[in-house]
């Protein structure tokens, strides 16, 4: 690269609209090379989507995005691609019967038909940019018998095998270990000081902090905010969107609970996925009656957790229900323990009416008894009444999360975990779901188990928070404690 | 290049052509005709692997390529024979192979995840009524009959069948193993990512659907002046293209080769259990069924697996 040319990106007015959804709204910035910029935004904030626009994966519906002048806007991906940018994927897939010098050699070869055979050009480069990566041990290995890392060791290699002016990379750090986290940083600081434009994308300004040289903050396909990372996690509009704005709690002492054994007890669980680490020596309890809320962004292990609670991921540690292990247990046999997790998903039968839902939920209860428990339920969920002839698919999306809470409900649970419930929902509906839960609170013994990205929600209905960070639990402590001591490791 | 001669599947594939060298010195006349359709086959799964196996595209559709080189070099022939060559027949099959075959997956590629089998379906289904609707030029239901043969001496027609198929096998092992073969499964097996390296995955694509379409025009051009008749059900019928698919899936998927051992397997065993009539095919069904299901990678996945533990 020739230092005295410095690449240059502008993104100017930027929009990416899926039908009528605006994913990204007339988004500028400018990034130079030397310069590493974070682009960071909650769960569907649209950073993803900007950054897929500008490589012309998602062509951008209106704005331009120029690099060195060259206008990408509308380009096919592969010429964006030829023209300097790479894309560090946040998946790989790797070709699995070539060896990992071959994936790497697959970056060098020309866009042509006929060229039959690599040069040994792209043979001893492609050595170079492994070593460089610190592919250099398993050159000859494929793809399948590598550590994560190393996986994403190739991505990167890949990404900058034809020297692209800019690089954007996709959580760089998701499922990586602290030193691997070290080690990737230094790579990614090596990239900058070779002149290139370096975005990183990921959920908060935490992660990227001690690498970016400005960050640039998103939310609902929107700019909000845009500085040093300082700058950005002290952002009015920043900490409300993260942290909510004022953060009213009324939580129980963790002693007012009476029962000697906690009901659940989580002591040091692991998942792992392929070879990502989902979860990481994750230890957390939940007495009778108490209501915990687990905080975490988009991917730091709260469903994984939660799945590994249901039986319904294998995992290491212990995981006690009522002081007895579940690890033998099957998901269907927790279930009916006492354990019922309302997923993100909803799960709902679309094609059933609301009643049809509720009454599969309370299938196995005794006809009087499931009377009641819908007539209870209906107290509680007023709504839910008027619509029980109506088709599950038909409701809206909040009127949809409180039948699934209902329908879990109508299980019996001892434990109710909650995935994610106000995800995507408008605020109206929040109120309602809050009022239903302090209602759970206040007249039943049900225990909750709340998995929240959403802090204002999952605060003032918690007794304990834990704060969930790439797999790892990094804060406990009462509801009232977290803006002062967690607030800065979610930001 | 080197890599390619040192691979345990080239040797798999020098194996298969020692033996299909040495058998006319001691085989019957027919076992011969039986080797040559199944070597004409072996070069429709070939091709239908480099579509499948490479650039990720599942082609339900290979009778439609088959059937395109197999009518009309069959029609021409019998329009304008003996002014005409039967080998510009065949060209002429090859080309009108292509040229259809274009015409598809120009449109189909664009189509993401099913679709583009389905629409390679559709077409079967179009020529297939298009050879029954026009009788009078296609021979109908009947069939057409093609006044050139190749060859009465079934050593003739054996051995230009073998060195067809080891001539297309080789091309198109090589390719699949060149550097334009590591983009095309590049391309399959993550078409954005590929994009992003900066490849035009709609371009290899269509090389590869041009290539497959290719051989298997010329396959079936071929075999048309082998058997002396075009009909429907031996060169467009769903029923071929899917003894095609079994085979490519049977032999081992992503090998070229495996794809011509599937072939040859399921035609020798479809006549050797023949004496069980109905019975026949539905056991040949059976253990295809049996290896699909248990061993994905097919026959040569079985070997490797068993070579590397």
């Amino acid at each position: 690269m020739n230092a005295s040319s410095v690449p240059s990106l502008e993104v100017s007015g930027l929009t990416k609209r899926f039908g009528g959804l605006v994913a990204v709204k007339e988004l500028s910035f400018g990034l130079r090379g030397g310069e590493i910029l974070g682009l960071i935004g909650p769960n569907g904030s649209g950073k993803s989507t900007a950054m897929k626009a500008i490589l012309g994966v998602e062509p951008p519906t209106e704005g331009s995005v120029k690099l060195d002048g060259i206008e990408l806007a509308g380009l096919p991906a592969y010429q964006i691609a030829r023209l300097g940018v790479g894309l560090v994927f946040q998946h790989s897939r790797p070709l699995n019967r070539q060896s990992v010098l071959e994936n790497i050699k697959i970056a060098l070869l020309p866009d042509r038909l006929t060229q039959l055979v690599a040069g040994a050009q792209a043979d001893a480069q492609a050595r170079a940019i492994a070593e460089r990566v610190g592919l250099g041990r398993v050159l000859d290995r494929k793809p399948p018998t590598l550590a994560f890392a190393d996986l994403r060791r190739l991505e990167l290699a890949k990404a900058i095998a034809r020297h692209p002016k800019l690089v954007m990379i996709d959580e760089p750090f998701a499922g990586l270990t602290l030193s691997e986290v070290a080690v990737f940083s230094d790579l990614i600081r090596e990239f900058r000081d070779e002149g290139r434009a370096v975005l990183l994308v990921d959920h908060n300004v935490k992660g990227v902090a001690a690498l970016v040289d400005r960050v640039l903050a998103m939310y609902l396909g929107s700019k909000i905010a845009e500085g040093s990372a300082d700058e950005v996690m002290r952002n009015e509009e920043v900490r409300r969107v993260y942290l909510g704005g004022a953060l009213g709690t009324a939580a129980r002492p963790e002693n007012t609970f009476r029962d000697a054994v906690p009901l659940l007890q989580v002591e040091g669980a692991g998942v792992v996925y392929g070879k990502a680490l989902a979860l990481q020596d994750v230890s957390l309890h939940v007495h009778e009656g108490e209501f915990v809320s687990v905080v975490g962004l988009n991917g730091a292990g709260k469903t994984t957790l939660f799945n590994a609670v249901s039986g319904l991921v294998p995992y290491t540690g212990a995981i006690r229900w009522a002081g007895e292990n579940l690890q033998t247990r099957s998901a269907a046999a927790i279930a009916r323990g006492g354990v019922v997790q309302c997923a993100e998903s909803r799960e709902l039968f679309g094609d059933m009416t609301v009643r049809e839902n509720l009454d599969l939920g309370g299938n196995a209860l005794p006809d009087d008894e499931r009377e009641q428990r819908l007539e209870w339920l209906f107290e509680l969920f007023p709504i839910l009444e008027r619509r029980q002839s109506q088709l599950a698919r038909t409701l809206s999306g909040g009127e949809q999360q409180m039948l699934a809470i209902a329908r879990a409900l109508m299980m019996k649970p001892r434990l109710l975990i909650l995935d994610e419930p106000t995800l995507g929902l408008a605020p109206v509906i929040l109120e309602a779901l809050s009022q239903a839960l302090e209602k759970l609170r206040n007249t039943t013994t049900i225990s909750v188990l709340l998995g929240e990205q959403n802090v204002t929600f999952a605060l003032p209905h918690a007794d304990r928070v834990y704060v969930l960070d790439h797999a790892r639990i990094v804060w406990e402590g009462a509801p009232d404690r977290f803006e002062q001591e967690a607030a800065a490791t979610y930001l | 290049m080197r890599a390619v001669f040192t691979s345990r599947l080239f040797w798999i594939g020098i194996a298969t052509l020692v033996v299909g060298a040495v058998l006319p010195l001691f085989a019957s006349g027919y076992v011969l005709g039986l080797l040559t359709v199944a070597f004409y086959t072996a070069v429709f799964a070939m091709s239908w692997d480099l579509l499948f196996g490479f650039a990720g595209e599942v082609n339900f559709g290979p009778t439609f390529l088959i059937g395109l080189g197999a009518y009309t070099a069959g029609i021409l022939d019998a329009r304008l024979s003996p002014q005409i060559s039967m080998w510009v027949c065949v060209a002429a099959g090859a080309a009108a192979a292509v040229v259809g075959g274009v015409l598809l997956a120009l449109p189909a590629l664009r189509l993401r995840g099913p679709y583009f089998g389905l629409t390679t379906l559709v077409a079967v289904l179009m020529l297939q009524n298009f050879v029954v609707v026009f009788a009078d030029l296609t021979g109908g239901e009947i069939g057409l009959s093609v006044p050139d043969v190749m060859s009465v001496d079934a050593h003739v027609n054996y051995w230009i069948a073998f060195g067809f198929m080891a001539l297309s096998g080789a091309i198109l092992f090589g390719l699949s193993r060149s550097a334009v073969g590591l983009i095309l499964q590049a391309s399959g097996q993550d078409a954005v990512q590929a994009g992003a390296l900066g490849f035009n995955v709609v371009k290899h694509k269509l090389a590869a659907f041009v290539v497959s379409a290719f051989f298997s025009g010329l396959a079936g051009a071929l075999m048309v002046f082998y058997m002396g008749t075009a009909s429907v059900g031996t060169f467009v019928d769903i029923a071929v293209g899917v003894q095609v698919i079994i085979a490519a899936v049977l032999g081992g998927r992503r090998t070229v080769i495996g794809a011509a051992i599937g072939a040859i397997f399921l035609i020798g065993m479809g006549e050797l259990l023949r004496p069980l009539g109905e019975l026949a095919t539905l056991i040949v069904s059976v253990i295809a069924l049996l290896v699909i299901l248990f061993f994905p990678d097919g026959f040569l996945g079985i070997l490797r697996g068993r070579a590397r533990s």
